[in-house]
């Protein structure tokens, strides 16, 4: 029987358990002997001219080997962004004569040990003649103070056509509702921060350890930001303490560490502190987004129009062009007639926005959400009846969407109804209704959100891809390489599931490589929830392909023809049809010539998996306390290789979406100080936040792949966020309250609550809305 | 300065500088790098050990204030290569994805079972208040501690 579908416990777990993975940290090398010791000298001031840097001191102070600045490193090229962005707003690897936000790189103190450097950090002295910062949308959009002078403006890149708006698109419409929805700026925090450990050989080569998602881009990036041709660079990628779309590439750190090491002739290592990993890399979100729908009072949402503002940062890196993914899925799950988006995308001075666990598409399921739960309470209508009544219908053939999304199979309106009923939905408002009438203190509040998502999307270059190498070995053994790059999603597992399943070698007799780019020269990574899709099919269709090439050899060894060959999976052997006993193990057809198969799969686009979420929270009105008490979704990622991991996948997607809903924040003041800048300050996630989580099975299959398998990575951060912040604001909408931004903090809901009970003084929190 | 003290059932006596935090004494000096450093401000648990059988967070504790004591890390908590019943626990229920908190988790969980060996959701949940994960969203790690408990009860029973 296959093994796929099946709860597989992780092969990789054991080691983890024990010894510990082996991180960038971790990592023991003689190439690595005699490594110095890199710390960074970081701006303490969001925006100024730099004006004089003394090293001196730092010089005199034990162990210190040597200091760099900015004009050291001017052979280095500035680091650009898109195409899309503007050319002009370009980041040196140590900042040279501005600095734009606070924990931007200035200097490097490199030292004979760790301690060392910290120490001697502290006496590197920096003059700052500081300038005005730019912090929020209207003063970045004002542009009275410009971040680049030479770009002119502090809008980094547009999208969709902001002139052909239609005028008359709420044309016809009962209600109409306009809502300013922030997603808030938030930190990534993989519990790793980001490392690396340098060595340059004789040959001129760099060998570099980098946590990464993708060891083959991050050649590319940090190739590019040394001014190499990337066959001078081999990443290696140690265990990886979890990345969430923050470790893609390598960071302009990266490269002066790659740069020292060959300055210096000797081996160079830097690990960052938790308060430089949450101001040095990248956040996340940090949109402000402008909705307004409208519909007929009968439910039918007629028209939707979303204007999205992005912050980019200082330096416009991947986050200044997530909002083409928010416009992509702007309309979501949803049939709605009339639909139009547009984004903005600005710098500030604040910390470069990347990609973050959904990156672009929990944007457009949060405001999305939002919205229809504001139009359900404008008419009067329960949420999910309106949601019922605007989700497109079940389809299996390709949908194309008015903004050129190709949604390849869903049946929305099960995933809410499944959801519903795990959830008890009408017993859970029963419980609400009673509660409100008795004027309880705790109120309860039920939360939506259906969505769809995007995975393994491909790019300019091509359809999405991903190659795979397997070999079997004469010992019976088998190595898999493959172009994905797991850090903690248990690849090691489900690809030797997927091999063993073929080849009918035992999955502990399987081992699997990845992340060296020396062994592996081509790879997508892992990110965008592709890995399973594209990597798990190339790992299948390497199988499959190889026990062909054995086929052919077996027939040569029993002088049969191949096509009266059957592959036993169970005995792992090729026998003669109506003859078992003439039989010949995989494993003996790789003694004499090297048995073994690289190949590419290739899928005709992207997937798009969908669901609906519920969650159920409970708020003191007297002190604006959100209490998250259950979480019920329906996540349809396709055909499920092994639920352990798909489970676990959906379990965190869900609380880093909760977290972000109600808890998480990273906040500036109006000089561009980060205010959350360690885990004390900073609101992370603990156990007792969250409950244990109600997961409801739905798998509708995609014809992309052999697997059948859409992705799963993200779609508890796109379907959790709204659903707990619509859950807050539900628990006391009763009592006026239209829209709470998130995270929804006991401040802000009491605020919201008080605000609602007053007088209408014009309370910015509340939405605008028209009734015909 | 000179400290003695036991790590995972061996002596030990080094001469370390009284600022050397405990973290870095086993991982740089002993080469065992299960604990990991997950922050600075001794909020994340990602280098949780036990120290005479208390849970500590090894990166607040100077190796000096270790001297006299036992320490063990994840390394020690198994028997050779069978896992510990916590350890074992987390892998039946996957309470792990990047591994980069386990050990520290482990520990943790460890030190709360041997204070109070049958706790509720609730009791496990703010045991490991102090323990960070980013990966699993806690719900299989509480699993994990639940199934540890009730598999003890069972050794117990016997």
């Amino acid at each position: 029987m296959s093994i796929l579908g099946t709860r597989v416990l992780r092969t990789e777990d054991p080691r983890f358990l024990t010894t510990g993975g082996v991180y960038t940290e971790d990592v023991v090398d003689e190439r690595l002997a005699g490594a110095c010791h890199l710390f960074f000298v970081r701006s303490p001031v969001a925006h100024a001219r730099i004006t004089g840097i003394d090293v001196s001191a730092a010089l005199e102070a034990p162990g210190v080997v040597a200091v760099f600045t900015g004009d050291d490193l001017a052979d280095l090229p500035v680091r650009k962004g898109f195409p899309m962005v503007s050319q002009e707003m370009a980041q040196h690897p140590l900042a040279i004569g501005t600095v734009r936000y606070v924990g931007e790189a200035v200097a490097v103190v490199v030292t004979e040990d760790p301690y060392q450097g910290e120490d001697a950090t502290e006496l590197v002295s920096v003059d700052y003649e500081p300038l005005p910062a730019v912090v929020g949308f209207p003063a970045a959009l004002a542009g009275d103070v410009l971040l680049f002078e030479g770009a002119g403006t502090n809008v980094a890149a547009e999208f969709g056509n902001r002139e052909a708006q239609e005028a008359d698109l709420f044309d016809g419409c009962d209600a109409v509702v306009t809502q300013v929805v922030v997603n808030q700026r938030v930190a990534p925090a993989p519990m790793e921060s980001r490392s690396m450990a340098a060595a340059w050989g004789e040959d001129g080569r760099l060998t570099a350890w980098i946590p990464n998602q993708g060891a083959q881009g991050t050649r590319g990036s940090l190739a590019r930001q040394l001014g190499v041709s990337a066959d001078l660079v081999r990443i290696i990628t140690p265990d990886v303490g979890g990345a969430f779309g923050a470790k893609f590439g390598a960071d302009p750190e990266q490269a002066v560490v790659a740069w020292v090491a060959r300055e210096l002739g000797r081996p160079a290592r830097w690990s960052e502190t938790r308060f430089e990993n949450l101001i040095g890399m990248t956040h996340g979100r940090a949109q402000e987004n402008t909705v307004t729908i409208g519909g007929k009072r009968d439910g039918t949402v007629l028209a939707y129009r979303l204007e999205i503002l992005q912050d980019s940062g200082a330096y416009p890196r991947i986050g200044a062009v997530l909002p083409s993914l928010t416009i992509l899925m702007a309309p979501g799950p949803y049939a709605f007639p009339r639909a139009e988006a547009w984004a903005t995308a600005v710098v500030t001075n604040t910390t470069p926005v990347g990609a973050y666990r959904g990156a672009g598409r929990p944007e457009a399921t949060a405001v999305l959400e939002r919205a229809i739960d504001l139009f359900a309470a404008e008419i009067g209508m329960d949420p999910a009846e309106v949601r019922r009544k605007n989700l497109l219908p079940p389809f299996t053939e390709p949908h194309r969407t008015k903004f050129g999304a190709l949604y390849d199979s869903g049946d929305y309106v099960t995933a809410l109804d499944t959801a519903l009923a795990a959830a008890g939905y009408d017993e859970l408002r029963r419980d609400q209704a009673e509660r409100r009438s008795r004027g309880d203190v705790l109120q309860l509040g039920i939360g939506l959100a259906s969505y769809v998502e995007i995975t393994g999307g491909g790019d300019e270059s091509g359809p999405p891809n991903e190659n795979a190498t397997v070999e079997v070995h004469p010992d019976g053994t088998a190595t898999i390489l493959t172009g994905t790059s797991p850090h903690g999603q248990g690849h090691e597992t489900a690809w030797a599931m997927l091999a063993s399943d073929e080849l009918g070698i035992p999955m502990d007799k399987i081992t699997l490589k990845w992340g060296d780019t020396d062994l592996i020269p081509q790879g997508g990574g892992t990110g965008g929830s592709r890995s399973l899709q594209q990597g798990g099919a190339a790992v299948q269709q390497a199988s499959k392909e190889l026990i062909e090439v054995a086929r052919e050899r077996a027939a040569a060894e029993l002088e049969a023809s191949p096509a009266d060959l059957v592959f036993d999976v169970g005995r792992s052997a090729f026998a003669v049809a109506g003859d078992p006993e003439a039989a010949v193990p995989l494993a003996s057809l790789a003694v004499e010539e090297r048995l073994l198969v690289r190949t590419v799969f290739s899928a005709p686009g992207a997937t798009y998996p969908f669901g609906t979420h519920v969650a159920v929270a409970e708020v003191d009105t007297e002190t604006g306390k959100a209490f998250l008490r259950r979480v019920v979704t329906v996540d349809d990622a396709g055909v499920v290789l092994n639920p352990l991991l798909a489970e676990g996948q959906r379990h965190g997607g869900i609380a880093q979406g909760a977290a972000q809903a109600f808890l998480e924040e990273m906040v500036y003041d109006t000089d561009g100080n980060p205010l959350t800048a360690s885990f004390a300050d900073y609101p992370f996630l603990s156990a007792t936040e969250v409950p244990s989580f109600e997961l409801a099975d739905m798998a509708t299959p995609t014809t992309y792949n052999p697997l059948g398998a859409k992705g799963i990575g993200e779609a508890g951060t796109i379907g959790a966020t709204p659903a707990v912040q619509n859950a807050v604001i539900d628990a006391v909408a009763h009592l006026g309250v239209r829209h709470i931004d998130m995270p929804t903090s006991p401040q802000r809901v009491w605020t919201a609550v008080q605000a609602a009970a007053a007088p209408d003084d014009g309370d910015p929190g509340s939405s605008r809305s028209e009734s015909a | 300065m000179q400290v003695n003290l036991t790590v995972n059932g061996k002596p030990r006596a080094d001469d370390v500088e009284p600022r050397l935090l405990l973290v870095h004494y086993l991982r740089e000096h002993l080469g065992l790098r299960a604990a990991n450093i997950g922050c600075d401000t001794t909020s994340c648990g990602a280098c949780t050990v036990l120290l005479d059988g208390q849970s500590v967070k090894s990166c607040t504790v100077l190796t000096a204030q270790a001297a006299g004591q036992e320490v063990i890390t994840a390394e020690g908590l198994g028997d050779g290569d069978q896992l510990s019943a916590v350890q074992a626990a987390f892998r039946q229920e996957h309470g792990l994805q990047c591994g980069f908190c386990t050990p520290g988790m482990v520990m943790a969980a460890t030190a709360l079972l041997a204070e109070n060996p049958h706790p509720t959701e609730t009791q496990v949940r703010e045991g490991l208040e102090g323990n960070f994960c980013r990966c699993t969203g806690y719900h299989n790690i509480v699993r994990a501690v639940l199934a540890a408990s009730a598999a003890g009860k069972g050794e117990a029973d016997q």
